[in-house]
């Protein structure tokens, strides 16, 4: 009997504990989620605000055609961020992982450096390389152009009115999906290497010999050894690259211009100029649950 | 078929300013037991990473079965390695743990399946195919890590300290099992072991490396009895050591004068003329110890200690100022025997041939 108040003590003394941390998720994370959920069932009022008239008339105008493709050009740019992420963090990560020890925490540190800098002006950086006059086009009607000029001169050859054609203009680079993945790939690259570099560095490259002692070449020790043990790296990096890809605002924003969208910026659009709040409301919970679900299934096939 | 399973010519290996491996030479026959036994950081991994492909010489060629390996990587030599941590795919089960190779070399899937079978019965591991290595114990990895390498029918079995995580007692009974395995397959075996004992039991023939270099090879008994070198009859078992001056030559004995006061009778298996600095090794269970002298030849000294080791009784007996002997005595658990007590005269005496004569 003497156990019971004594249990309980303990117990008071733990919510005690995690009270603030509990605080912290209820009014910051909880409460506004289930706003914003419960919003996301009501209507637009004639002058913005909130009308509780419940409906599910927002969820259904999500699948009009013109938000379909939008969320269709969503999904596809997210995926192919996080391809090439893996495609360029992978071996970045491997590379790093394989130094010896006395370098990699140099050369980690290294590709943090850029990041320190605000993701904004890093962004913007990649408007002034990728624009019309930007540094790239540049160099492509600039110094390129010349030099095709004075080789055409000396050596006439139909394929140089191609390439001179094609540098007489500037490269339509801006406002388009390929600057956005540009931008994307960029800022979340360390996102991919990290979790890639921690669990390449974890392993256990004896297993990678016993296997080329069983005659397996290196190709059949990495698909066989490597990449199976440290799966678990790249299902994280690709789940941190995945989801702020597929919410993505400001990247589509500054490097998308006015064509290119994705559902960061129609979310954005609802809440700050059409003042639909109930429509961007279920926008972010169809964009949430598609991440939610999303997760699950990449965690299910990893487990595999 | 070539006369050596494995040869090395002049073989070196340098890592920087490391001289991992020197100028190693060995010859190891087809079917034979073979040991490298030497003490932590002489080289044994190395040279076993040299013959598996994993390191390239730095100087000298490696031959296996006759054939130069040059620069063909691991994959490509007819050897399979058992490493000191099993090395087991955490990832797969002990079925395709042990399959592994055989799959890399495309073998048709019922004939992996029975030579799996086969060889999972062979280590006597039958009933655990699918396990994962975290689900065996140590001993049981160790039995995994063996079939999969023996599966492949390799011409040589490279083993690196396989028994070294394990406790004494099953360390033992691998020991005695390993040895009957590799006669009734009949594969070569390079085995890798710091552990003298485990190398006199189990080897055909053992190679001492010290600091790169291989010192001596030969059968344990040759290793034993006929050390060539310091470094030989200290390592393995234990060994006294008489320092002194040549005094006389005869036909075919040396005298010896042991710290300039004790005459010793060695027979001359080796060149040497008067006043050159020479060792003579003695094992401590080859000096039998009198309270009258038995012969001539015998030494008197004191008894220092006693120590009762169990099997044996151990004594420290004073022979000049700077020399103590270590002597073994059996120890019968009778009256019969003898018993010293310190402070005791005693005479020291030995067959002539226990004694060796060693330069340096
Ligand atoms: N990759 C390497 N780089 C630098 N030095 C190395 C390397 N591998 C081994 N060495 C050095 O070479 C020497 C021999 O090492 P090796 O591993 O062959 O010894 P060993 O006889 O197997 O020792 P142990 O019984 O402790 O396993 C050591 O001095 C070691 O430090
Ligand atoms: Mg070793």
């Amino acid at each position: 009997m003497a156990e019971r108040p004594r249990a309980r003590r303990e117990t008071v003394r733990l919510l005690f504990l995690i009270a603030p941390s509990l605080f912290w998720l209820l009014v910051f994370f909880l409460f506004p989620l289930l706003l914003v959920f419960a919003i996301s069932f009501g209507q637009r009022g004639t002058y913005g605000g909130v009308r509780w008239d419940l409906t599910l008339e927002n969820y259904v105008r999500f699948f009009d055609p013109l938000y379909l493709r939008i969320f269709g050009r969503t999904f596809s740019i997210a995926l192919t961020t996080t391809f090439l992420c893996l495609l360029i963090g992978y071996p970045l990560a491997y590379f790093i992982a394989t130094r010896p020890a006395r370098w990699r925490n140099g050369l980690v540190l290294l590709l943090m450096i850029p990041f320190w800098t605000n993701f904004l002006i890093r962004t913007y950086a990649w408007l002034l390389i990728l624009r019309d006059q930007g540094v790239i086009n540049t160099f492509w009607t600039g110094p390129l152009h010349e030099f095709l000029v004075q080789i055409a001169t000396a050596l006439p050859l139909p394929l140089w009115e191609i390439l001179l054609r094609a540098t007489s203009q500037p490269l339509h680079l801006f406002g388009t999906d390929g600057a956005i993945i540009v931008g994307l790939v960029y800022g979340w690259l360390p996102d991919m290497v990290l979790p890639c570099y921690a669990a390449i560095e974890r392993l256990d490259f004896s297993l990678v010999e016993a296997a080329q002692d069983l005659y397996a070449n290196r190709f059949r020790s990495f698909t066989r050894v490597i990449l199976p043990l440290t799966m678990p790296g790249i299902i994280a990096g690709s789940i941190l690259v995945f989801i702020p890809s597929l919410g993505a605002y400001v990247t589509p924003d500054l490097l998308g211009g006015a064509k290119s969208i994705m559902l960061g910026n129609v979310i954005y659009s609802q809440f700050m100029s059409a003042r639909d709040y109930p429509f961007g409301s279920a926008i972010s919970f169809v964009l949430m649950a598609v991440m939610l679900v999303g997760t699950l299934v990449y965690f299910r096939m990893g487990a595999e | 078929m070539a006369e050596y399973a494995i040869e090395l010519r002049n073989v070196s290996k340098h890592f920087g300013p490391v001289v991992a491996v020197d100028h190693v030479t060995l010859s190891i026959r087809d079917g034979e037991f073979f040991s490298l036994l030497g003490p932590s950081g002489c080289g044994k991994t190395t040279t076993l990473r040299l013959i598996a492909g994993f390191e390239l010489p730095t100087g000298g060629e490696i031959y296996i079965g006759g054939q130069l390996q040059g620069e063909t990587p691991p994959y490509r030599r007819p050897v399979n390695t058992v490493f000191q941590n099993y090395a087991l795919f955490p990832h797969m089960t002990v079925y395709e743990n042990v399959a592994f190779g055989l799959e890399m070399r495309r073998v048709p899937k019922d004939e992996i399946q029975r030579r799996v079978r086969e060889a999972l019965e062979m280590v006597r591991l039958p009933g655990m195919e699918n396990r994962r290595p975290n689900q065996l114990s140590g001993g049981q990895q160790q039995r995994v890590a063996l079939a999969r390498a023996l599966v492949n029918r390799p011409k040589v079995l490279l083993l690196d300290e396989p028994l070294g995580a394990l406790d004494l007692k099953l360390r033992k009974a691998m020991q005695l099992e390993l040895k009957a395995l590799q006669e009734r397959v009949g594969i070569t075996f390079v085995y890798v072991t710091h552990d003298q004992e485990e190398a006199l039991t189990m080897s055909d023939r053992i190679a001492v490396m010290n600091e790169g270099r291989v010192l001596q090879v030969g059968t344990p008994e040759e290793i034993y009895e006929r050390p060539t070198c310091r470094f030989v009859a200290d390592f393995i078992g234990e060994t006294n050591f008489l320092s002194g001056r040549v005094k006389e030559r005869r036909p075919k004995e040396v005298v010896v004068l042991v710290d300039g006061s004790v005459e010793v009778l060695v027979a001359a298996d080796r060149e040497v003329g008067v006043g050159d600095e020479v060792t003579i090794a003695i094992r401590p269970e080859r000096i039998s110890l009198h309270a009258k002298p038995p012969d001539p030849r015998a030494l008197p000294g004191r008894v220092e200690e006693r120590i009762y080791v169990g099997t044996d009784i151990r004594y420290l007996v004073r022979l000049t100022e700077q020399t103590v002997l270590s002597v073994r005595q059996q120890n019968p658990g009778t009256d019969a025997m003898i018993r010293f007590s310190p402070g005791d005269t005693v005479y020291l005496h030995w067959r002539l041939p226990s004694a060796r004569l060693l330069t340096e």
